[in-house]
């Protein structure tokens, strides 16, 4: 392993590397992994191309998260920044019975404008933290965050387009492409009754703004419940098919053991070793203490932290202070709906000197709750193990 | 989306030494990240930065040993068409397996 320090000793040598677009990245102070894409804070870098950018903890904090913090993650290197006034969305395919086309005013003019508030997640955040470890972006526990989001649903769009009755599958496609022409383009698909779901969206604004550039301006999509990869960015074409779409980006990739885990299964993409990754296990994070910290004896300290899951709802919240022996309910704070995550809070016991070792269980309203153990899979997906963090009170 | 419609700059890589690749895309900043002095480090240099910044290699050591490096260099090769010639994908191996396996 090469450390921070070897990385950056000296420039590339050998060879010339020119800036693309000066200050569109920068790096920050070498003592940290913290670098500014433009219009971001500085985010945790875990590779700048194709650019994936991770929330530092204290940003998840909030009920919802900043614009600015919001995790990046990209896999192909040509991002166009996309012109909203020359933007179009193109809906076609073979199930498609009246192929459309609409520009972005047509789009937010011509359907209901909705919004909904959704966690989004990357299938693999935490997959640093996967013993053993597996390979891949090496996530920590900020490839998520929460946000409003608004925009039209897609069923309405679909529908203007006419959904005929053998639609299986809806492809989306966006502006990024790869560098080499060999290499797939980033095309996802969702089975036909997800994308006629009422809460799929096709979304423009994010916590009320438009969508920042690397969170998939103009428009993306966003589908509450399931992993971050089918929220496709930059939308520019929607195909709806009478067949299983066989584009790399299903059939290789984004696949978890069929059977390993709970939630909404992908039929018509699944054989009977793999299939698709899809909703959101139940999880939680503690984002008021890393391990580490210490506590004053007799201060008053809570800890606090989110808990989501696949859009049951969180229905409580346990904390436990003795290694699982015994688990006592943390307060939930305001309910966002059921896609978003829930804050909850805990006062900490600060009473007694010495070290406090606090575990967070998460449960939903499906009746399903964080596990001790982590369900072994090749890529790093589903992280949802309890967590616990080991403070100092002194 | 097709390769007609992109817009971001390309970027000609005009004092490349034996073995880097003519064209390449590039993040600001990601000249900072340096492989490891070793031989074959100029190849996997050339290779890699064509489709990603360097430090993906670093950062994944930890999940790496020669098998893993071995199906990671065919993925990039069969599934995302890295120009990557037998011979080359051999000393790619070697160089990654060398100063990037931490795999324990």
């Amino acid at each position: 392993m090469v450390t921070r320090r070897e990385l950056l000793l000296g420039t590339a040598g050998g060879w010339l590397l020119q800036r693309v677009r000066a200050g569109e990245a920068a790096l920050s102070d070498a003592a940290d992994t913290l670098t500014a894409l433009a219009g971001k804070k500085p985010l945790i870098r875990r590779a700048f191309r194709p650019p994936n950018f991770e929330t530092p903890l204290a940003d998840l904090a909030a009920p919802f998260t900043r614009n600015d913090a919001f995790f990046v993650r990209y896999h192909l290197a040509v991002i166009p920044r996309v012109d909203p006034g020359t933007w179009r969305l193109q809906i076609a395919g073979a199930s498609a019975q009246h192929p459309l086309t609409l520009s972005l005013r047509e789009l937010r003019s011509g359907f209901e404008q909705v919004s909904v508030a959704a966690v989004n997640q990357c299938a693999g955040n935490r997959r640093g933290l996967f013993t053993p470890r597996v390979p891949g972006v090496q996530w920590g526990s900020g490839a998520m965050g929460n946000a409003l989001w608004r925009g039209v649903r897609l069923r309405d769009v679909l529908h203007r387009a006419g959904v005929a009755p053998d639609a299986l599958e809806v492809v989306f496609d966006g502006a990024d492409s790869p560098i080499l022409p060999a290499t797939p383009d980033f095309l996802k698909s969702l089975p036909v009754e997800r994308a006629l779901d009422e809460n799929t969206l096709i979304a423009f604004e994010m916590n009320g703004q438009p969508l920042p550039h690397w969170n998939g301006a103009p428009a993306r999509l966003v589908v509450p419940g399931w992993v971050g990869t089918y929220w496709v960015k930059h939308l520019t074409a929607i195909r709806i098919e009478p067949k299983a779409f066989d584009g790399f980006w299903m059939k290789a990739a984004y696949r978890v053991p069929t059977g390993a885990f709970p939630g909404s299964r992908f039929t018509t993409q699944e054989n009977a070793e793999t299939t698709p990754v899809t909703e959101l296990m139940v999880n939680s994070l503690i984002t008021s203490h890393v391990s580490g910290a210490r506590l004053r004896r007799g201060e008053r300290a809570e800890l606090a932290g989110q808990a989501w899951d696949g859009g049951a709802g969180i229905e409580g919240v346990e904390v436990s202070a003795d290694r699982g022996q015994s688990w006592r309910d943390a307060a939930l704070q305001r309910d966002l709906g059921r896609f978003a995550w829930r804050g909850f809070r805990f006062a900490l016991d600060t009473s007694r000197a010495g070290p406090l070792e606090m575990a967070v269980r998460a449960r939903s309203r499906g009746g399903a709750k964080q596990p001790d153990t982590l369900t072994p899979n090749p890529s790093g997906y589903h992280d949802n193990i309890v967590q616990s963090v080991s403070l100092e009170v002194g | 989306m097709k390769a007609a419609r992109r817009r971001a700059p390309l970027l000609l890589l005009s004092l490349a030494p034996a073995g880097a690749c003519g064209l390449l895309w590039a993040a600001a900043g990601e000249e900072a990240v340096r492989l490891k002095d070793a031989p074959g480090r100029d190849l996997t240099t050339g290779r890699c930065i064509l489709c990603h910044s360097l430090e993906y290699i670093p950062s994944n050591a930890p999940a790496m040993n020669r098998a893993a490096w071995q199906k990671s260099i065919q993925k990039m090769k069969e599934r995302f068409g890295a120009p990557i010639t037998d011979e080359e994908a051999k000393q790619i191996l070697d160089y990654l397996d060398g100063s990037y396996s931490g795999k324990s």
